[in-house]
């Protein structure tokens, strides 16, 4: 499919200088969106998992009553949470740990200063299904006020929001590759029209679409392979950047997004399919329109 | 494709062409070029000289009628049947047509080179040809370097090594002088004896007149066929 030597002078093309260059550009683009898709398919993955397994018991503090009747209901929400079928594992999430959640959007605060909730963190299993409606209304009758949280809803609409943002990122790919596509092509054709006589010459000489068409396209797969070295070259540092800024602000208010190793063996192959690509259209050019002469 | 050396090298049956919508350059051509003949065509400027060696060498198909290469009707075959009748076919071009980015030998090479042939042999077959028309110490320049009897011959080794039964030349001695011409002439008359079928268009009546081989003679697109005196007309 490819040639080893050329007998066309394609190297002296000025649009080889900048194929390059316009490849490494969109492999760097490639490179960010590739990353950000593998990242948020990651996050939205831990998400339904999360979903799927956890519950939120909210038990509300009354400020009138003493410590020892409090206690009273905690436990008692305790013991009705191990006696339901499916819960795993039930604990009370201590003072401390409530106070630690809310102080980015509270500040420092103490624990006599706001009425805090005692909030009870369930593990459930996910492969037999609680009916938090039922543990909701057992739990209403004795503590009034008590409520059961699913995240169903608020994460719901994260995974939306995450799974859109990979319909985004995907799109980004996908017009990046049409866009390496466009740009081979049209260098393709005007290589054809620099060099028409030569491949003239050629076909005189007895030469099959396919020799001409190899020609051009090892000098693509040439070209592709650089360009694609070059922008993978500026994306990594650029996502190293990026990883260690995220991790600067993230602190409670972002979720931890990385890039497993599987994500990293994917950018390395962009260069070889930049590559693949470029050659490939080449090829396909060269033989659609030398399909039109004798 | 098979090629039959029995079936007549070319056959023209009332070809006609025009470029576009212009007017037909060629008008009812009809002739036969039996296998190891000579012939030289000649006429007038823009009688269509050129333009009957593109339709024989595959540069053009006929607006009308039939071309016949080797036995294949040219206006049905398949496009991809093509190079395989076209490395059947040597040609000399009037502006020699030499890739300027290759050496000599490359140039040489190029036919040899699109058949697949093997390197090693390539070498061999290039290596003895530029000697035999007196430029192997040029084998490693490039034609901008070298001069017109010099391209001519390259051309002509292009043109030859890969052993045509049909060789065309477009106006081979209009760009060297009548030493270089007749010497060229004479490399022309070794090949047809070897076999090769020749077709040479040129203007110069002297050399078609001592040389004697058949004439085939345009004239405003129409052609007539004379015996030369030392073979016959077909």
């Amino acid at each position: 499919m490819f040639a080893r030597r050329t007998d066309l002078p394609l190297d002296k093309d000025p649009l080889s200088r900048f194929l390059p260059w316009l490849i490494a550009f969109m492999v760097f683009l490639a490179a960010l969106a590739q990353t950000g898709l593998i990242g948020l398919d990651d996050l939205a993955r831990r998400w339904d998992s999360g979903m799927a397994a956890t519950l939120t018991v909210q038990i509300p503090a009354d400020p009138d009553a003493n410590e020892a009747v409090n206690a009273r209901l905690l436990q008692s929400a305790m013991n009705m949470l191990s006696e339901t079928q499916g819960v795993v594992r039930a604990s009370v999430i201590s003072h401390d740990k409530v106070l630690e959640l809310l102080s980015p959007w509270l500040g420092v605060v103490d624990a006599g200063d706001v009425p805090l909730p005692r909030l009870i963190d369930v593990e459930v299993d996910p492969a037999l299904k609680v009916n938090t409606g039922e543990l909701q209304q057992k739990l209403s009758q004795t503590i009034p006020g008590a409520q059961v949280d699913d995240h169903g809803v608020w994460l719901a609409r994260l995974v939306d929001m995450v799974r859109t943002l990979e319909l985004l990122a995907a799109t980004v790919l996908g017009l990046i590759l049409l866009s390496v596509m466009a740009t081979v092509m049209f260098a393709t054709r005007t290589g054809l029209t620099v060099h028409a006589e030569a491949i003239e010459v050629l076909h005189l000489t007895g030469a099959h679409d396919r020799y001409i068409a190899k020609q051009f396209a090892s000098r693509a797969l040439g070209l592709g392979l650089r360009g694609g070295l070059y922008g993978l070259g500026l994306a990594v540092p650029t996502l190293f950047a990026l990883g260690h800024m995220a991790g600067r602000i993230q602190a409670g208010l972002l979720p931890e997004m990385s890039l497993p190793i599987w994500g990293w063996a994917s950018l390395a192959l962009l260069p070889a399919l930049s590559a693949f690509v470029a050659g490939l259209t080449a090829r396909f050019t060269v033989m659609r329109n030398l399909r039109r002469m004798l | 494709m098979d090629i039959d050396p029995n079936t007549p090298i070319a056959r023209f049956e009332n070809v006609g062409l025009r470029y576009g919508l212009g007017p037909e350059v060629l008008q009812d051509v009809s002739f036969v070029l039996r296998p190891g003949s000579y012939h030289f065509l000649v006429g007038p400027s823009g009688a269509g000289k050129s333009s009957l060696l593109k339709l024989m060498y595959l540069a053009l198909r006929p607006s009308r009628g039939l071309v016949h290469l080797f036995g294949h009707d040219i206006a049905t075959a398949a496009r991809n049947d093509l190079p395989a009748l076209r490395r059947s076919i040597g040609v000399v071009f009037q502006d020699y047509r030499l890739l300027d980015h290759l050496s000599t030998f490359d140039n040489v090479a190029l036919p040899l080179r699109v058949a697949n042939i093997r390197e090693s042999d390539v070498k061999h077959h290039v290596e003895e040809l530029l000697a035999w028309v007196g430029l192997k110490d040029h084998m490693h320049a490039r034609p901008p370097t070298l001069s017109g009897g010099q391209k001519q011959r390259v051309s002509i080794a292009r043109a030859v090594i890969s052993r045509p039964k049909l060789l065309m030349a477009d106006e081979p001695t209009g760009n060297v002088d009548d030493r270089m011409g007749f010497r060229l002439m004479h490399l022309f008359e070794e090949l047809n004896k070897l076999g090769t079928t020749i077709v040479v268009a040129t203007h110069n009546e002297a050399m078609v007149q001592q040389l004697g081989h058949p004439v085939m003679r345009l004239v405003d697109g129409a052609l007539a066929v004379t015996p030369g005196s030392r073979g016959s007309a077909v």
